[in-house]
């Protein structure tokens, strides 16, 4: 993107208070504060019952145990995790859109 | 010498300076210099981020750890991975948004800026110095024990490149450094996690039964290494938190055009770092398997040479040099990365907005950012020479802790809380960087085991609440501050209006 030098600077106030905007960071902190919740549980779970629990060493398929399928599942989870991330932002990014097509017109 | 693992590093060398050449003639300016003019594409920034964060510490020295400790060495591979989730869902696109080339940017931006702006600085240089020490130190034992070239002979030819491409390439040179280097660090353990598995009938389970069978089924359960729990988690939240404050990862979001892209490289970068740390399973447990602990011990009693050894075990001299050369690129990206990190910490923040009041031309700043990377370059060797035969493997683990401790809690306070301000900024920024040292400094790493102040090895499950609470009171302690700022970010951030 060219560093366009605007001759005028937004509305930043405006921008804030219209409605697409807190549509947009309702949406926004719903995914952040919602998903951060669970990799931190999901994540800190993994040192919790290894170092206090015994279960996690209960074979599996012969000598696999838990212990190493819980941590191989904490990939397959980030990267799950990750294109959902990816799809809701792609989501926000019309909205995001949205807010700008509002603010070239206002200007 | 080995003739064709000097053949190897000769061809590295050749083409990351032809690399460099080819930027030189594409760095003309600040934004050229710091961010490679904002042209480089989402997945060409994936890349070059793992390549600046897989380090050799992480190749060589978590296949050691698996080979010699078993699965514990595992969880530090879950860690560097997982903790991308924090960069890509809540730190990569607001930096992106708010900043132009340096962390302190997204942070001065709403607060005053000469006071935040100096001490950010100072934790970026903190950070990115003891991580480019550990980085040179290990490098130079590894290098002498591959090509059994001297300690100090090594430590100043990687020296020496590293200021190279920064000086002469700028961010351009060091991304496709960090390019070449991913890609080939991928196809060495590719090539070698498939020959592992392919004397197991491709069977990872038939593997485990093989281990099993060898060093008893505890070699695939947690504790072997690690006996404390406590210090299990501590490192994981030093992993989690303070992955999304490394300054040298953090300033790659500038090199993309958009925060779309920025989103997108994260998303590359997390592919290919998980599947490089899912293969240090094969890489370890494989090297436990055909190489066997006593011969990795007897090469380096940390197991650094697992890889090296298991690459010979499997493939003979050739493969030896091919995975000797992998690691010596890997070091390289690694470093120049950190350069450029520190360089703008010192010539953007400090020189052109703390000294200069923002009123440099764009020829002193970048006058100022060349000779930055070259001092910054200078000193690393000179404390990389001094550190000789020092264990500094501790100061990796001290270098998270800061950029947890210091870092993260004002990157979110920034960003969220309407009522933080520049003495709340200052305060949690020096709680999280003096907790996290002094903590190190009375911990095992330091003072003999039993005498130890602070029991852990890793300071973060303290010093990063003491970082937040910092931010906290001093925010609380001090007069508000114009909020209209705060609705510039807030909105710039999340929308990129008003973008560079």
């Amino acid at each position: 993107m060219d560093e366009k030098k605007q001759s005028t600077q937004p509305d930043w106030e405006s921008i804030a208070s219209s409605e697409e905007f807190q549509t947009l960071m309702r949406k926004k902190k719903r995914f952040i504060i919602l998903s951060s919740i669970f990799f931190i549980l999901y994540y800190f779970a993994l040192p919790f019952f290894t170092g206090y629990f015994k279960f996690l060493n209960n074979k599996i398929v012969d000598s696999l145990n838990g212990a190493y399928l819980f941590a191989l599942s904490q990939f397959f989870m980030a990267w799950i995790l990750a294109i959902l991330y990816v799809r809701h932002a792609n989501k926000t990014d019309q909205l995001i859109e949205e807010i700008k097509r509002k603010k070239e017109v206002a200007e | 010498m080995n003739i064709t693992a000097f053949a190897l590093f000769l061809a590295i060398v050749l083409l990351t300076l032809l690399i460099t050449y080819w930027a030189s003639k594409r760095t003309q300016t600040t934004s050229d210099f710091y961010a490679a003019g904002r042209k480089i594409s989402g997945w060409q920034n994936g890349i070059a981020i793992a390549g600046d964060y897989m380090s050799a510490a992480s190749f060589l020295g978590i296949a050691g750890l698996i080979a010699l400790g078993g699965f514990d060495g595992f969880l530090y591979s879950v860690g560097w991975l997982v903790a991308y989730l924090v960069v890509l869902i809540i730190v990569a696109e607001p930096l992106r948004n708010s900043g132009r080339y340096t962390l302190a940017d997204m942070l001065a931006y709403r607060m005053k800026s000469k006071p935040v702006r100096s001490v950010a600085a100072l934790n970026t240089i903190a950070i990115s110095t003891f991580y480019m020490i550990a980085q040179l130190v290990g490098a130079g034992a590894i290098v002498k024990l591959l090509l059994n070239i001297d300690y100090e002979v090594s430590i100043i030819v990687i020296g020496i490149l590293m200021i190279l491409y920064v000086v002469l390439g700028g961010m351009l040179a060091t991304t496709w450094v960090q390019i070449v280097k991913a890609v080939l660090l991928m196809a060495g353990t590719i090539l070698l996690s498939l020959l592992v598995l392919g004397q197991y009938g491709f069977s990872m389970v038939e593997m485990f039964n093989q281990v099993s069978t060898k060093f008893g089924q505890h070699f695939l359960e947690p504790g072997l290494l690690y006996k404390n729990p406590l210090e299990n988690i501590s490192l994981g939240l030093a992993l989690l938190a303070g992955t999304a404050g490394l300054p040298h990862i953090l300033i790659r979001f500038y090199t993309v055009p958009t925060a779309k892209e920025a989103r997108t490289s994260v998303v590359w970068a997390m592919f290919i770092i998980g599947a490089f740390y899912i293969m240090t399973t094969f890489l370890g447990f494989g090297a436990a398997l055909l190489v066997g602990p006593d011969k990795i011990k007897a090469a380096d009693q940390a197991g650094n040479m697992a890889a090296p050894l298991l690459a010979e075990a499997l493939g003979g001299s050739f493969f030896l040099a091919f995975i000797a050369a992998v690691a010596f690129a890997t070091i390289l990206a690694v470093v120049a990365g950190l350069v450029i990190s520190a360089a703008g910490a010192f010539a953007h923040d400090f020189y052109s907005n703390v000294l200069r009041g923002g009123k440099a031309t764009e020829q002193e700043q970048i006058r100022v950012a060349k000779w930055a990377s070259v001092g910054v370059g200078v000193a690393s060797i000179i404390l990389a020479l001094l550190a000789k035969d020092q264990n500094v493997a501790f100061l990796v683990s001290l270098a998270f802790a800061v950029a947890a401790s210091a870092n993260l809690p004002v990157i979110l306070f920034s960003l969220f809380w309407k009522r933080f301000n520049t003495a709340g900024a200052v305060t949690g920024m020096l709680a999280g960087l003096i907790s996290s040292i002094v903590l190190v400094l009375i911990s095992p790493n330091v003072m003999e085991p039993e005498q130890a102040l602070f029991p852990l090895k890793n300071p973060a499950i303290l010093s990063v609440p003491l970082g937040f609470l910092g931010a906290i009171i001093g925010t609380l302690l001090s007069k508000k501050e114009d909020q209209q700022k705060y609705t510039e970010l807030y909105v710039r951030s999340n929308t990129g209006i008003g973008a560079e």
